[in-house]
């Protein structure tokens, strides 16, 4: 019996070691919703030799924008990237949390000044990788839910 | 520290030396701010007050350093008198105030509104409030009250007592006083704590502040006591709120228990954390802290705008 049951792509990306259970947050950063034209396949929970669990995504006839990479690297920093041409892999890389987050994130601080209509981009300062902690540059205040607040 | 030309906007983007250093300029700009000498300074310079929120101490404490050291301010009366209400924003109002001015000073009710003014500001700003956010120069008067009467500020003992959760001056100074190397005891109600974020900060300064419940307890051997205002929207039981303003005020009977030298701060207004007796005793040091509002502004002014 195969373990996966999920076809090579053609060209395309495949996200591995995603932190499981953040698979559909990274289906949304992606903006794949009703409206697809290629095949995408979704993997939740599958054994991985890093850590117990992953998940794992294959999206075909696209590859990532670096705005793209940067929010995933905040919801699944150890995730790789994986771009396929004509059945394998052209580049590969894992994500890196990025030392500050531009206008990738929204403060979750109602009386923050960035929620109001300012001409301004949010920036957020990450005061540390592992675990994962950013700290609003306006308000100062820590973000306590980043995958809930990902712009 | 160069501060010519620099914003202010929260306590942290200043190190122990830069803190210092404010002090010491307070304490030489102490009798200009008393009347008892003359200095003009600041003639010809102009700051511009954005206060989009009320306040007493720290707008009339900034008119009165500016004019003390011969410089003008231009401020708005209210925001509602201003394009503000048709819908400006804050960005635009400030590159407008900027080109009338040398200097901003701005209170705001949201978080972070000062960090974004500087940002569109080419003259210096200074935050005088931002929400629950920073009030950078309510901090440095606190420590320069504390610093001036007590000559140090490294190793003495502070207890900072009352609302810790929702009081912005008590987490600036919590931070403050950790980088300065004071040693800090907490008292406040369950409901009412410090923060956690703001006891990690002082932690990783390397200080562990103590948590006391008892009033009587914490001032026992205490070189400063900072005491600030229970709110009773805080409260939605009126019955509860009465019960822990009770027992966290500050009389006579209690301080019997304290040191002599002991010094009573507050950032006012107070209601009843401090019963009036206590004004008559040499504990009580708010109103010569309300005071210092003034020298420590003029340090800051003359030491941005390089005069």
């Amino acid at each position: 019996m195969k373990e996966l049951k999920v076809t090579p792509i053609k060209n395309g990306t495949v996200i591995d070691h995603i932190t499981t259970g953040m698979a559909l947050k990274v289906l949304k950063i992606l903006g794949i919703g009703e409206n697809i034209a290629s095949t995408v396949s979704v993997v939740i929970h599958v054994p991985s030799a890093k850590k117990s669990w992953k998940d794992i995504l294959k999206v075909e006839d696209r590859e990532l924008s670096p705005r793209e990479v940067d929010k995933i690297a905040l919801i699944a920093p150890d995730a790789t990237i994986n771009i396929i041409r004509n059945y394998s892999v052209a580049e590969k890389y894992r994500v890196q949390v990025p030392d500050v987050a531009r206008a990738i994130l929204q403060c979750a601080n109602p009386s923050c000044i960035t929620n109001s209509d300012e001409p301004l981009e949010t920036e957020f300062l990450v005061k540390s990788k592992d675990p994962l902690r950013v700290r609003c540059k306006y308000c100062e205040r820590e973000l306590e839910d980043i995958a809930s607040n990902l712009l | 520290m160069d501060f010519r030309g620099t914003d202010l906007i929260s306590i942290a983007d200043l190190s122990k030396e830069a803190i210092y250093e404010v002090l010491d300029v307070a304490r030489e700009m102490t009798p200009i701010a008393r009347g008892e000498m003359m200095d003009e300074r600041l003639k010809g310079k102009v700051l511009a007050t954005l206060f989009f929120e009320p306040s007493t101490r720290t707008r009339l404490s900034f008119e009165s350093a500016t004019q003390r050291l011969g410089g003008r301010v231009l401020s708005f009366g209210m925001p509602e008198a201003t394009s503000i209400t048709k819908g400006e924003t804050l960005a635009d109002t400030v590159r407008m105030v900027e080109a009338y001015s040398d200097i901003l000073v701005l209170r705001h009710p949201q978080e972070g509104a000062a960090r974004l003014a500087a940002e569109f500001s080419e003259k210096p700003v200074i935050n005088a409030g931002d929400g629950a956010g920073q009030h950078p120069t309510q901090t440095l008067l606190d420590l320069f009250t504390i610093w001036d009467e007590k000559e140090v500020i490294e190793g003495i003992r502070v207890v900072l007592l009352g609302d810790l959760k929702y009081g912005r001056t008590v987490h600036s100074l919590a931070y403050a006083l950790a980088l300065l190397g004071a040693e800090l005891t907490l008292v406040a109600p369950p409901t009412l704590q410090m923060p956690r974020e703001i006891v990690d900060l002082v932690r990783e300064l390397g200080r562990e502040p103590k948590q006391v419940e008892d009033p009587r307890e914490a001032i026992k051997d205490a070189d400063v006591l900072y005491v600030t205002r229970i709110q009773k929207e805080r409260f939605p039981d009126p019955q509860e709120y009465l019960k822990v303003a009770g027992s966290y005020r500050i009389d006579l009977p209690l301080l019997r228990d304290g040191r002599k030298d002991l010094i009573i701060m507050h950032p006012l207004p107070r209601v009843k954390e401090i019963a009036p007796e206590v004004d008559r005793t040499p504990h009580a040091l708010y109103f010569r802290q309300a005071f210092n509002g003034v020298p420590v502004r003029m340090a800051l002014l003359s030491l941005i705008l390089g005069a």
